[in-house]
């Protein structure tokens, strides 16, 4: 899986993303569609879907997507330096501000950022929903898919799991 | 700390090391199947006994403050706590190496199957569905904030930009979020 797109802009691309990222690497999902579906055209709107598709479904941390981005555009390095951008000069700067921050931990100021910034990512949550539902929900069906999901995580406490397998058992019968 | 300090009585914390950072951030790894902050709370903290619940929240709201992914921060901050740099890569490794192999292997399945039409018909539905759960994610987290109107009117602001009208996230995280914290310092509880 080679040759899609160069190494250099794969980790150059990754490492500035990686700024954005407050939050969470859910945060950064329309600036990765941007990034890799609409700027540089490494893949298509249905493969992007698809490949959050395959991260949803496996363990681990939500940094998955960026892994599998890096895979697809440059192989295996591509997966590896998308990874490593995506997360140490981020991880780096984390470690050093808790070393700080533990000292002004109930500071006004602190705590004012932190609300605030907090309030720019329930909106960039959803933001990111609104993007991804229009990659892969593709016909009226899948829009009822995602009102079960939902609702279900609304209203019950059951594992998340269940309406990500709801949906792919009518996926797997040819219905969506 | 070392293995020879003798235990704190009062919330009986064990130092890991590297060997043992590596295998608990696998383990968090592993289960963590739609986000891995509860498995990280359950075992760092119900578990192994790590830290202590406060330690826990005050690492994490750091880690969530600080651009990149959280549970990669938390493993940069934990395990440089316990055993250095060492440490952080025992944590880090421990973390991405299996999820890695795991998606990769799945989307060259797909990459070489996906045209028959059940693998594709089974993304869509997991698609559908995962979409949902971001919503009521983001429902979730503007219900715990509903008393706090000034957080509800930028998280909509942060919706339009970033979402309806599809601008880039930078110019919208650096155009609100002086406004933001102005207001959440005025009219925070």
């Amino acid at each position: 899986m080679t040759g899609r797109g160069s190494l250099t802009d794969v980790v150059v691309q990754f490492f500035l993303i990686s700024f954005l990222a407050i939050g969470g690497a859910n945060a950064v999902i329309p600036e990765l569609h941007r990034m890799a579906v609409e700027n540089h055209r490494w893949m298509t709107d249905t493969t992007f879907a698809d490949l959050f598709a395959i991260a949803q479904v496996t363990p681990g941390p939500n940094v998955l997507l960026v892994t599998l981005i890096g895979w697809y555009v440059a192989g295996i390095p591509g997966a590896i330096g998308a990874t490593l951008a995506m997360c140490v000069p981020a991880g780096a700067m984390a470690f050093a501000m808790s070393r700080v921050s533990h000292r002004f931990r109930d500071a006004p100021l602190r705590i004012a950022i932190q609300r605030g910034l907090s309030a720019l990512t329930i909106g960039v949550v959803l933001a990111s929903a609104w993007i991804l539902m229009q990659a892969s929900d593709v016909n009226w069906l899948c829009y009822a898919v995602t009102a079960v999901s939902v609702a279900g995580s609304l209203a019950t406490r059951w594992h998340p799991l269940w309406w990500i397998g709801f949906g792919a058992a009518l996926g797997a019968a040819g219905l969506l | 700390m070392t293995r020879g300090d003798p235990p704190d009585p009062r919330d009986a914390t064990h130092a890991p090391d590297a060997r043992e950072l590596f295998l608990g951030f696998l383990r968090i790894a592993v289960s963590g199947f739609g986000g891995t902050l509860p498995f990280a709370r359950r075992e760092m903290v119900e578990q192994r006994k790590w830290l202590t619940a406060r330690e826990f929240t005050d690492i994490l709201a750091i880690c969530q403050l600080m651009p990149g992914p959280n549970i990669c921060n938390m493993s940069f901050c934990i395990g440089a706590r316990f055993a250095g740099l060492p440490g952080v890569v025992a944590s880090f490794v421990g973390l991405v190496t299996v999820p890695c192999i795991i998606g990769i292997s799945l989307t060259w399945v797909y990459l070489t199957y996906g045209q028959f039409p059940a693998v594709s018909g089974m993304l869509r539905g997991i698609s559908a569905g995962a979409v949902g759960l971001f919503i009521a994610l983001g429902i979730k987290m503007a219900w715990v904030e509903r008393r706090s109107p000034f957080m509800l009117i930028f998280a909509a602001l942060a919706f339009v930009g970033a979402g309806l009208l599809g601008l880039p996230l930078v110019a919208v995280i650096l155009g609100l979020a002086p406004f933001s914290i102005l207001a959440s310092w005025r009219w925070a509880k």
